[in-house]
């Protein structure tokens, strides 16, 4: 008898997540809990300032504290050809500065001691003398004439800027404009944004000389990528290095990239042949790595009176921070801008995009994004909403007539990506059932005759998940496949590895669902294992909602390839040729005779003790996929709220989410992944973002300023689903993760908006903060959010 | 080597530059000579190899470091080692007794609530300390209880659900 696959915990079983026994006992394994013996301690001397030229650095009252046992310089980087460091974006990043600091929070020294506390006593030692330098810290100020070089270290660089880049059609853009019967333009600033997961980054480099092997517990994403990073960096052969990340304390992108911290825990290891491990601080984490978003929108949407739009044209402008350090597959300047109203029917679109360097951190990650979807959704839902209102006509009605059609897929997006699968119309109708729509705009006409302010918001969006195929993304030549391997051992029990690395998102619980559908063997046979580059096969890591997409579907294939050799077994064990034979969930059998048959456990056994002759022993393999096109999720979020026009406080009132990820591996997984994106989302338009001021100080370098909702005040979530199965993956799913953070801030903001509209207010830059919706609401004109700039009379 | 603390046998005298402390942790007596801005987080942490007690801030917003201090919750980051001499302090190493799970543990799995797993054990320490007050509390009072903590993953919902689950559980209704 086939196996019920939800009671062996196979696809569709919302199976309690195996992880959770070592956590829920304070046994995880995260990388500050990691010791070793002798290890010594680092601590980073950051600088104070935006922008300044360094005169001296003077290490000595450091040096004179016991336990102190070394201080890192630039000047000392540069001698071993280290003080520069290449970025995933073809530029360079400084490890220690030589010349002068570039943004505040840069890493000037790094002392190494016996303690921690004494490493901190050490960084307070050290006396640097600056010489302040103009700072920039917005893009027009970067730009404009007589601005101060900021990368004057780079031959042949004489402006800030970085890139322009451009994708769509132009003329074609054009004309539908020209045909236009209405243009709808509006501007704004997605912000600053920091993933911020609660744990910090931080290594533990330890070189044995007499190996000459190079371990390193570091809190990455992408354990492979670091290896082949280290390797060219450092000059150390590849074979030689071994990266474990061990269990991550959050992700969401902030842990991706290589960071100077890791660089110069690795060389205080080599030169002083100890252990040694950084522990990068709160502050240090928010004001030096990885920050998502930053990005300025102009946007304009060729309408036809009948709501069809006939035309997109954006412009962005993005602020990179000293280095162009993005995370991003290398031919997009701008990651995935131009994913932009893939959702919709646009005939035509064009997108211009200038990238320029200022006096911030660098980093531009993907946080809890597939590369900067997040912005492009977002200005798509606010410029779908304007459009909407400057045509006069409801914003549901609007989405309506330009949301692409069940039956138009596979569908080139305007600006052409292929999407391939989902039922765009049938999300939306769920939502606004969900949310009670016509019902709601009675009630706010109602309640506005009151003077109480209610609004409600959309947002519809599919996103690209899952880079992706080959042909098209790579990181720095790299191809962005995934791949998987799996031990079947002689009782049934089996081991898997894959070159991704969970977070949070529950790796151990869902892989093993997927080989226990593949393969009936139970989930909790299945141990899998991630993070450790001696032990896993090569992956790209886990980003972008790019796991279940590519390296979900390797464990399918391998999990496949092991049911082939099994069949063969099967037929030899059963004394029938191949072809008579019948698989069901744990079992094959003879065509035509169910009761004769041998489990997969039975098949395993006999790979290591009665393999047909000729056979090569042993149950295991390895897959490696290419994904043949990215995977297409949909989402559609609806929020009500309530603004007070005295306070310019807003309220949730409640919040629908229809998701359509495809086939749930685990449902349970899956809806802690959409509240979890939903909270983000709420954070960003509600209050969570990195500024500066005129002199480039950060606002936002801890939890007193970066605001991070609580239990509090986060909202309750209603949640719905769609099962629209991925064409071209193994078992139909698609990304999730990120779906609730990219589709969820526009639904919060265009609600307040909708609240304000008898105001006249377009726009108001997120986080809407209560003084500037309070400011809105008042004089009835758009907030920005752009950092302002020192001016003569500062 | 040169350390800020040493574990050393309970009968140990103070030298000059350190004091000595004796903290009851999980039940068991423990002493250590340490400077005397040692934080209690790492004396848990770096000093008796209580990992289970997580930092995760600067500025004593995150909740991670949370333990019980006299049964009551208190940021482990923001406390001196000093403070807790001659007290009793509850990690999460010491909430499960021998082979059965606390309830707010079991609630934690039982309802996913939790992801990375990095803010569970304040977080669980802190519900711990209102169901030890109220085992039958309201779902304001839940997310009230634990708005010292900060979770960047689950968006709370869950969360709520386990602790709601282990008031029932210890009311005797599960
Ligand atoms: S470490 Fe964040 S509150 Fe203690
Ligand atoms: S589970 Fe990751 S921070 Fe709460």
């Amino acid at each position: 008898m086939a196996l019920d696959e939800v009671k062996i915990g196979g696809l569709g079983a919302s199976r309690k997540r195996v992880e959770d026994n070592r956590f829920i006992r304070g046994k995880g394994n995260y990388v500050d809990d990691v010791v070793l013996p002798g290890m010594l301690y680092m601590e980073i001397l950051r600088s104070p300032l935006a922008h300044a030229k360094i005169n001296s650095i003077d290490t000595s009252a450091a040096y004179a504290i016991p336990g102190v046992r070394m201080v890192m310089t630039g000047e000392m980087m540069a001698a071993r050809n280290l003080a520069w460091m290449p970025t995933l974006s073809y530029d360079t990043q400084a490890v220690l500065a030589t010349d002068k600091v570039r943004f505040q929070g840069q890493e000037v020294c790094a002392v190494i001691a016996d303690d921690p506390y004494i490493a901190r006593d050490g960084v307070e030692a050290i006396v640097v003398d600056y010489e302040p330098l103009p700072p920039i810290v917005n893009p027009e100020q970067a730009k404009a004439p007589g601005a101060p070089l900021i990368r004057n270290d780079k031959v042949g660089q004489n402006n800030n800027v970085i890139f322009d880049w451009e994708v769509g059609d132009r003329a074609s853009t054009d004309r539908a404009f020209a045909e236009a019967d209405k243009v709808s333009e509006i501007a704004m600033h997605y912000p600053r944004s920091h993933p911020s997961p609660i744990e910090a980054c931080g290594s533990i480099a330890d070189y044995d000389r007499s190996t000459s092997k190079l371990t390193v517990y570091m809190t990455t994403q992408a354990p492979h990528i670091i290896r082949a990073a280290v390797s060219l960096v450092a000059e150390i052969p590849e074979h030689m290095i071994r990266i474990i990340s061990p269990d991550l304390g959050g992700g969401f992108g902030n842990k991706v990239p290589v960071y100077p911290g890791y660089v110069m825990s690795i060389l205080a290891s080599i030169l002083l042949e100890k252990p040694v491990k950084w522990i990068e601080d709160k502050t240090g984490n928010l004001i030096s790595t990885g920050f998502g978003r930053d990005v300025y929108l102009k946007g304009q949407m060729a309408l036809r009176n009948d709501g069809k739009i006939l035309g997109v044209r954006m412009h962005t402008d993005s602020d990179h921070g000293a280095f162009f350090a993005d995370a991003q597959p290398s031919k997009f300047k701008i990651g995935l801008m131009h994913s932009a109203f893939a959702c919709y029917d646009v005939p035509t679109a064009h997108l211009t995009a200038q990238g320029v360097y200022t006096n911030k951190a660098p980093g531009g990650v993907a946080y809890r994004c597939s590369f900067r979807v997040t912005e492009a959704m977002y200005f798509q839902e606010r410029m779908v909403q304007a459009a909407a209102d400057d045509l006069g006509m409801d914003q549901a009605e609007f989405r309506r007539v330009n949301l692409v059609k069940d039956d138009d897929f596979p569908k080139r997006t305007p600006f052409g990506f292929l999407t391939d699968s989902g039922q765009y119309g049938k999300c939306l109708q769920i939502g606004l059932d969900a949310i009670g729509y016509d019902d709601f705009k009675k009630e706010q006409e109602e309640a506005r005759k009151r003077g109480r302010l209610l609004g409600i918001g959309i947002s519809t969006m599919t996103e690209p998940l899952g880079a992706g195929n080959s042909r098209e993304y790579d990181i720095l030549g790299i191809k962005m496949f995934d791949s998987a391997e799996l031990r079947v051992h002689m009782t049934g029990k089996a081991i898997l590895r894959t070159g991704a690395k969970t977070q949070g998102q529950g790796h151990e619980t869902t892989w093993a669902q997927i080989v226990a559908h593949e393969l009936g063997i139970p989930a909790e046979d299945i141990v899998v294992e991630e993070g450790d580059t001696d032990t896993a096969p090569f992956g790209m890591g886990t980003y972008a909602s790019r796991s279940t997409p590519v390296a979900g579907a390797a464990v399918s294939m391998v999990s496949r390839k092991i049911r082939a050799k099994a069949r063969k077994i099967a037929a030899h064990l059963l004394e029938v040729s191949d072809e008579d034979i019948e698989w069901e969930l744990g079992r094959f059998y003879v065509r035509g005779a169910q009761d004769r048959g041998v489990t997969i456990q039975e098949c395993a056994m006999a790979a290591y003790s009665n393999v047909p002759d000729g056979m090569e022993p042993g149950l295991e393999n390895n897959a490696y996929y290419d994904p043949p096109n990215l995977t297409w999720p949909f989402a559609c979020y609806i929020a009500t709220v309530e603004v007070d026009p005295e306070t310019g406080v807003w309220d949730v009132l409640r919040l629908v989410a229809v998701d359509d990820c495809g086939v749930r591996i685990n449902p349970m997984i899956v809806e802690g992944q959409i509240m979890g994106g939903l909270t983000e989302a709420y954070a960003m338009a509600n209050m969570q973002f990195i500024t500066f001021d005129e002199d480039g100080n950060c606002v936002g370098s801890n939890y007193m300023d970066y605001l991070l909702p609580t239990a509090w005040e986060t909202p309750g979530f209603e949640l719905h689903e769609v099962v629209t199965p991925c064409p071209h993956h193994p078992i139909g799913a698609k990304g999730i993760g990120e779906c609730a953070t990219v589709g969820g801030p526009a639904a919060f903001v265009n609600a307040v908006m909708d609240a304000l509209k008898h105001t006249g207010v377009r726009n108001i830059d997120m986080p809407l903060l209560p003084d500037r919706v309070y400011e809105a609401a008042q004089t009835g004109s758009d907030i920005s959010g752009m950092p302002p700039v020192k001016t003569a009379d500062d | 080597m040169t350390s800020l603390f040493e574990e050393v046998p309970v009968s140990t005298d103070d030298n000059i530059s350190t004091t000595r402390v004796e903290v009851n942790v999980n039940g068991e007596r423990r002493a250590a000579q340490i400077e005397p801005r040692l934080l209690l987080a790492h004396l848990l942490r770096n000093g008796f190899k209580l990992t289970g007690t997580h930092t995760g801030c600067d500025t004593t917003n995150c909740g991670a470091c949370t333990v019980l201090l006299d049964g009551e919750p208190v940021k482990s980051c923001t406390v001196f080692a000093v403070q807790a001499n001659g007290h009793d302090v509850t990690t999460v190493e010491g909430l499960a007794s021998s082979e059965q799970l606390h309830p707010v543990q079991e609630g934690f799995k039982d309802e996913h609530g939790l992801q990375c797993g990095f803010c569970t054990p304040g977080m669980m320490l802190s519900a711990v300390a209102l169901l030890n007050e109220n085992d039958d509390p309201t779902e304001d009072e839940v997310r009230w209880a634990l708005s010292g903590n900060l979770c960047r993953c689950t968006g709370y919902q869950n969360i709520v659900k386990a602790v709601l689950w282990a008031g029932a559980k210890m009311r005797g209704d599960a």
